[in-house]
């Protein structure tokens, strides 16, 4: 820990070696269960016109040890069996894969009740709507997970939503979560959503105009992704082995395995 | 006079006296929750193969550096499909192990026959369990390898911790095992593929060497193990093996690490 804290782009919780008893300001030692740990792994969602594309790392990790190079974490949400076949709705969580795990079923759960109920799946701004409301709910003892949900609005643009671990959430255009976030984040500012791009020769001063912000087509997003994956493979220990690409369109979830460096 | 059922046959207060319930065990303090591991046992690793997956742990139980049990089983056959290999606290190695019989004699009444838990099930079963236990606080402190065959009955590993943390891989370890132990299983099966390539005399061969390194390396080991087979046929466990052909005739070559001077 004390390696990183002073690095301000991995500032925050990140490798969890806090099993040492904590020692208190009156000097006894404190032995606490910690209930919590970072599995590491980055996500990024990008949403498109006609589509949303959700991606993940595979790698699963505790501290410098990798528990496995395969451990999708972008998932299938709200389809009427277990195979996930007519789901409309991904989720991808990065943080706590304990709770991760915890918060998708119950999430999947909540939206098959849904369809079984109402006999049509949920729409994505209600589903993310109510996520809020079940991260909210554990308010005093979070799910440590940064949650993107994604998936088509009603008028089959790509939404993407994405939450902090209490329930806040907002829909944007693209979002990185995770380990890596702080690395990918600016580059999909750049790249997405065209931050400090102006027009050559527009002008000086206040007459500089902006480029003007359009989704981006599938192709060039796909290149996106596996670019910011790349590059944060080569500086994040955390992320690497595998990235899972999910890309739901009307057509339905199309999903692929790409291999990364597994060093 | 008090005609309920619960004074029933007890000694009446109007003729002896309000009962004194002072010396029996009333727990009135706080609720304790393992707060920390007291007997525990070291790493269990695990490897698949092309027909199932092999599994060891050795027969010993730790308190802090004492070896206090010598023979202390921490492989568990379940339903005669499955094994669970238990590292950490052995007490609650032992509650679960009461737990589990319970439940396999349970589902050995209700469900059809051919029809038990296997162990994805199991291992299922097993992570909401310790996740539940964390979240209420009070964890069950180990960590777990389920080794058997899923639905299609391929081979099935998979690890859950005392925060219900899961994850399955070609080849686990838990404990010291994750780092002596994993690195070289992963030469012999970094990936699925490969693990489906290996037979069985070798995945045993590469069990009995990680065993091997653990004895030389890992303080809280011992030289006597158990070690399962899991495949189609059902669970080949045996209880007593012993390593053999050990040597430290290396170590006069090891050099860089210590105060000699040559």
């Amino acid at each position: 820990m004390a390696m990183f804290s002073q690095n301000p782009v991995l500032d925050g919780p990140n490798y969890s070696f806090a099993e040492a008893p904590q020692v208190r300001a009156d000097g006894f030692r404190e032995h606490r269960f910690n209930p919590y740990t970072d599995n590491g792994g980055t996500t990024v969602a990008i949403a498109g016109d006609g589509f949303a594309m959700m991606a993940g790392d595979t790698r699963s990790t505790s501290g410098y040890s990798i528990n496995t190079r395969f451990a999708p974490k972008v998932f299938k949400i709200g389809g009427s069996t277990s195979s996930q076949e007519d789901a409309n709705i991904l989720l991808s969580v990065v943080g706590f894969a304990a709770d991760g795990e915890a918060l998708k079923e119950r999430l999947d759960a909540i939206c098959k009740m849904y369809r079984y109920r109402h006999g049509k799946p949920m729409t994505v701004n209600a589903c993310a709507k109510r996520l809020s409301t079940i991260l909210y709910q554990k308010r005093f003892f979070p799910y440590y997970v940064y949650a993107i949900l994604g998936g088509l609005d009603e008028e089959n643009k790509g939404a993407v939503y994405s939450y902090d671990p209490v329930g806040s959430y907002e829909r944007e255009q693209c979002r990185a979560g995770g380990a890596a976030a702080s690395l990918i984040m600016p580059f999909l500012d750049n790249q997405v959503n065209f931050k400090n791009q102006y027009i050559p020769g527009s002008g000086v001063g206040h007459a500089l105009q902006e480029r003007e912000r359009t989704p981006l087509p599938r192709s060039d997003v796909e290149v996106l992704v596996k670019d910011a994956f790349d590059s944060a493979v080569e500086r994040h220990i955390e992320v690497g082995d595998a990235l899972q690409v999910m890309i739901i369109t009307k057509d339905g979830i199309e999903e692929k395995i790409l291999p990364l460096k597994k060093d | 006079m008090d005609h309920r059922p619960q004074a029933w046959g007890r000694p009446r207060d109007d003729v002896y006296g309000a009962y004194d319930a002072s010396y029996m065990q009333t727990n009135n303090g706080p609720t304790q929750h393992t707060q920390q591991p007291i007997v525990t046992g070291t790493s269990v690793v695990a490897i698949k193969f092309k027909d199932g997956v092999v599994i060891a742990a050795d027969n010993l139980a730790s308190y802090g550096s004492l070896a206090r049990f010598t023979d202390v089983k921490r492989l568990r056959k379940f339903a005669g499909t499955s094994v669970v290999g238990f590292g950490g606290d052995v007490s609650d190695m032992q509650y679960l192990d009461r737990h589990l019989t319970e439940l396999s004699i349970d589902e050995a009444y209700k469900s059809d026959p051919g029809h038990s838990l296997n162990a994805r099930n199991l291992h299922k079963y097993l992570s909401k369990l310790m996740y539940h236990r964390r979240s209420k606080f009070d964890p069950l402190w180990n960590s777990l390898l389920v080794a058997g065959l899923d639905d299609d009955q391929k081979p099935f590993l998979a690890a859950t911790d005392l925060l219900g943390t899961t994850f399955t891989s070609p080849s686990l370890a838990t404990g010291f095992g994750s780092v002596l132990a994993q690195p070289i299983m992963r030469r012999y099966a970094p990936d699925e593929e490969s693990a489906a390539q290996l037979t069985q005399e070798k995945a045993v061969e590469v069990i009995k060497e990680c065993m091997k390194v653990l004895f030389y390396r890992d303080a809280r080991s011992m030289d006597k193990y158990s070690i399962a087979v899991i495949t189609k046929d059902g669970v080949d466990l045996k209880e007593n093996e012993k390593l053999e052909n050990q040597s430290w005739a290396f170590a006069d070559r090891i050099k860089g690490y210590g105060t000699q001077t040559v």
